[in-house]
């Protein structure tokens, strides 16, 4: 049996890195080039890897299921990116940005690793700017900062509100520069559906080109996982619509630990569901909540009467409105952090208080920043006894510069002017902080197979802090990977090209292929968004945000009827030489539909409730989370022996010798 | 609303292609329209028909992959989004909407609605990028100034998608507002100064030889663009070429 073993340097937490890189091995620049890199995935992670892995001369070739790298899901991340580089003399430092991670993910990362990311964060913003990224500037010509929750300080660097955009297209430039000298074989438009193990290592991938239905056999020294999350598991996520987990589910059944698949982060402020077809969530940037305020009606009659658009919200009295976060959490109000935020709407949606004709609602109101900021620019400008109407225009020009951008996206969805009439928002899926396990090195329980970026579990606990995902995505791919893989691949050095004509390769396609034949030939009844739907509502439902014992036994059972019923009755049209976008489906939600039980049953096993995962029954008396650091501060690693049902647990401890472990407070 | 669709089908690249009538019912005004896509293709899976295959991921537009030429305009009659963020209510009950792939040359039909747009990768390898090393050992990122009003310019500019709605909409297929956009996020950064001169010619050169058309400055691109590119992006294009061969 496989046992775990981090890999964590000795040495006080400071130094652990520069250390370990002192005496790692490294490859000879004349080795490099005979030694294959595959890199699945090229968002910020893989791209960034793919990109610096062939400048140090390896031979990278990279995959994607889009027409392009550009087109991965990074490149929706809006908000910025952190860096502990203290240009704002603020008082920012190493220690703390990895402290506030730490803190921020609810005492469930590794100490190790987010030590090693908050050094490296200042290494990505110069690399980004040397890079040509636009990053927003001061009239002095430095790079500008703004604040995110849950911290203290100003750390975090924006480009507009497209800040994933430009990190994103930044990686993209750097792997430009290496495909056009041949050093990385860039593979759009292809998905890798197994990976192959050679003597117990990671040698290659089967893939399947999207376009020609063709199945390719591609070898290498080291596979490296860049895939991202898992948060299309139900159905309705704020991830893109081909976002999915069948690369780290498939090198799971080959022996890579899944780690912590319950810590999912539910954002508080997307637009919400408008009926049965949706097809996605669109999220509305964090930093509304610093002007606008989050509420339902206060009477359970009137909000029926809005649900059946008798009454509109600007008819309700300021008495008969019910401010609950205010109410709730009277001294971080309505900037509570995303967890508690979202746990919040809920509870009032559920008793009935929600907003909208699905009853999943709450407003999120701009009114009383509008009259405050129109106040302050009538004196300003020295209006004395502006109108009411002066200073609601005032005030909306302030809110325009501020969230314009957002305004005009929430119009064009919604047909409502939100500077009129509140927002309506409710939470949604939308980062998983859980998943394939990996060391020190980034190495997952099989040798010479990595994983990256969101795809790991590494960093961010049970809860991830804003402006962090894109920080560790750039992180591992252009500062740690790079480094850690030459001390696995200097034994490699001597390989030789690893064939292709292998019974490994052989027995590898043959599944692949007997699975995609089964899709084509099954002819069942039902379409596989039907399937990937009945998932996603009993995802939503009871492994959602809020999560007790029998609701998570219920699960397992219905995700085991639905699978069963999948494999029986899917029905999937077309023919497998063939653009199919049907048949990608099929195999992503079949993959789903196993990673949702796993997903029910760690949720199950762990019986706290910490970060994003809220188990009713671990409530302290005022109803909020309540953790238990004596028996669960540990990494639920689970090992795959068949099925799900039966996956065995191994527990890596968490051990917190630099930080003091409490209890987060935001009354 | 009832519609009735006209749609672009073409089994691969060898096939002609024709235009084929579909009509759906009971749509909602607060659909996207790439739902009321999702709920058409449900309905022809159902039947036992192929489904309309096109482009799209994150629906939220930004990723640039949804490519639709919707009643001949590129993204549909909206203004400032991509085919993703178009909603129903733009239409009315009753309508007939056109639906085909970007057209050009350059951009060959895969199937369906789904296009090849390797020519924007092949163009982008030739010099969208600065040759710098990724390994972190640059100088500080606030070692060089760099004025607000430059670092918005190119913010703005960078802020392409790599759609290729100019392309469709250009009545010469040209693919210069797209070539222009990345120039220019260069040309405004003084990192990317120093190979300005070969970056500008070898992404035009790329360009030309892909078999994008001409620039006639009809605009048609910078009113299709889903992320308002300003052609006078072009302008500064054309100066850094002309600056760069003579």
């Amino acid at each position: 049996m496989t046992t775990l073993n981090s890999r964590i340097p000795e040495g006080p937490i400071k130094d652990k890195w520069t250390l370990y890189k002192d005496k790692i091995n490294l490859v000879n620049p004349a080795n490099k080039r005979n030694i294959d890199i595959i890199v699945i995935g090229t968002g910020l992670a893989g791209g960034s890897a793919a990109a610096t892995l062939a400048e140090l001369g390896y031979s990278v070739k990279a995959f994607a299921y889009q027409d392009s790298p550009r087109r991965a899901h990074s490149i929706a991340a809006q908000g910025g990116i952190n860096a502990s580089k203290n240009y704002m003399g603020d008082g920012d430092s190493n220690y703390r940005l990895f402290y506030d991670t730490v803190k921020g993910g609810d005492y469930r990362s590794r100490e190790a690793n987010v030590y090693r990311l908050a050094e490296v964060s200042g290494n990505i913003i110069d690399q980004c700017v040397a890079q040509g990224v636009p990053f927003a500037r001061d009239y002095g010509g430095l790079l500008d900062n703004r604040s995110f929750g849950g911290v203290l300080v100003s750390r975090t660097f924006y480009a507009k509100g497209q800040t994933g955009q430009q990190l994103l297209l930044g990686a993209y430039s750097a792997m430009n520069r290496q495909i056009a000298r041949g050093k990385i074989e860039m593979f759009n438009r292809h998905e890798m559906l197994d990976v192959v193990k050679i003597d117990g290592k990671a040698r290659g991938i089967i893939a399947r080109n999207l376009i020609t239905g063709e199945i390719e056999r591609h070898s290498a020294h080291a596979v490296v996982v860049a895939t991202g999350g898992y948060g299309n598991v139900y159905f309705l996520s704020t991830n893109a619509m081909g976002s999915n987990a069948t690369a780290a589910w498939k090198i799971h059944k080959k022996g890579a630990f899944f780690a912590n698949p319950c810590f999912t982060q539910i954002h508080p402020t997307c637009i919400p569901r408008s009926g049965d077809y949706q097809s996605k969530l669109t999220l509305m940037s964090e930093s509304l909540r610093n002007d606008g305020r989050i509420w339902v009606p206060a009477k359970l009659e009137d909000a029926k009467a809005i649900q059946q658009k008798k009454l509109k919200p600007i008819q309700i009295a300021e008495e008969n409105r019910d401010y609950f976060l205010e109410r709730r959490y009277p001294a971080f109000g309505n900037l509570v952090p995303r967890d508690v935020a979202s746990r919040a709407a809920k509870e009032r949606c559920d008793a009935g208080f929600g907003v909208n004709a699905t009853g999943e609602a709450v407003y999120l109101d701009f009114a009383t920043a509008i009259k405050r900021y129109g106040t302050e620019q009538a004196k300003i400008h020295g209006i004395n006894n502006a109108s009411i109407e002066k200073i609601t225009q005032l005030g909306e020009a302030v809110i325009e510069e501020k969230y314009g951008n957002l305004f005009q996206m929430y119009e064009k969805i919604i047909d409502e002017n939100p500077y009129k009439t509140p927002m309506m928002i409710y939470p949604a899926t939308h980062y998983t902080m859980g998943g394939v396990w990996v060391d020190y090195n980034l190495m997952t329980t099989v040798p010479g197979l990595y994983c990256i970026g969101e795809a790991n579990f590494s960093d961010h606990g049970a809860n991830r802090l804003g402006a962090s995902a894109l920080m560790q995505g750039l992180a591992d791919g252009y500062f740690v990977l790079p480094y850690t893989i030459g001390d696995y691949l200097a034994d490699d050095i001597r390989t030789g090209k690893i064939k292709t004509d292998l019974p490994e390769f052989d027995e590898a396609e043959k599944s692949v292929k007997s699975q995609l034949e089964f899709f084509i030939n099954n002819k069942g009844t039902h379409t596989v968004d039907y399937y990937h739907k009945r998932l996603g509502q009993v995802m939503w439902d009871k492994v959602g945000m809020a999560r007790n014992e029998k609701g998570l036994k219920e699960a397992i059972t219905e995700i085991q009827e639905i699978r069963e019923d999948f494999w029986k009755n899917v029905k999937v049209p077309g023919s497998l030489n063939e653009f199919n976008q049907e048949l990608e489906k099929a195999g992503r939600v079949a993959d789903f539909l196993e990673l949702g039980e796993l997903f029910a049953k760690d949720a199950l096993e762990r019986e706290e409730s910490c970060g994003g995962h809220f188990r009713e029954e671990h409530i302290t008396d005022d109803g909020e989370a309540k953790r238990d650091d004596a028996n669960f501060a540990y990494v639920a690693a689970w090992e795959y022996t068949g099925k799900p049902s039966e996956a065995i647990l191994h527990k890596e401890e968490l051990e917190f010798k630099d930080i003091e472990l409490k209890t987060r407070s935001y009354k | 609303m009832n519609l009735t669709l006209k749609i672009w089908r073409q089994k691969g690249p060898q096939d002609k292609g024709r235009m084929v009538e579909y009509k759906v019912t009971d749509i909602s005004e607060h659909m996207s329209f790439l739902e009321m896509m999702d709920v058409l293709n449900e309905s022809l899976v159902a039947k036992d028909e192929e489904p309309i295959a096109f482009d799209h991921d994150c629906r939220e537009g930004i990723c640039g992959m949804c490519s639709l030429q919707i009643n001949g305009e590129a993204h549909g009659p909206d203004r400032g989004i991509t085919t993703c963020q178009l909603h129903m209510r733009m239409f009315k009950d009753g309508d007939t909407i056109f639906i085909e792939p970007f057209r050009a040359n350059a951009f060959p039909v895969i199937k369906d609605l789904v296009v090849d747009r390797m020519a924007f990768e092949r163009i982008q390898q030739a010099g969208g990028y600065i040759s710098v090393n990724t390994s972190g050992n640059t100088q500080d990122a606030n070692s060089i100034p760099i004025s607000k009003q430059n670092a918005d310019l190119s913010m703005d500019a960078a802020s392409c998608i790599g759609c290729g709605a100019c392309v469709a909409s250009c009545k010469n297929s040209s693919a210069m507002l797209f070539v222009a956009a990345k120039v220019s996020q260069f040309a405004l950064l003084p990192q990317g100064k120093v190979e300005a001169k070969d970056r500008v010619k070898n992404m035009v050169m790329q360009m030309d030889l892909e078999g994008f058309g001409n620039c006639t400055n009809t605009g048609a691109c910078e009113i299709e663009c889903p992320k308002g590119i300003s052609i006078e992006n072009i302008a500064r294009l054309n100066r850094e070429y002309l600056a760069a061969t003579i």
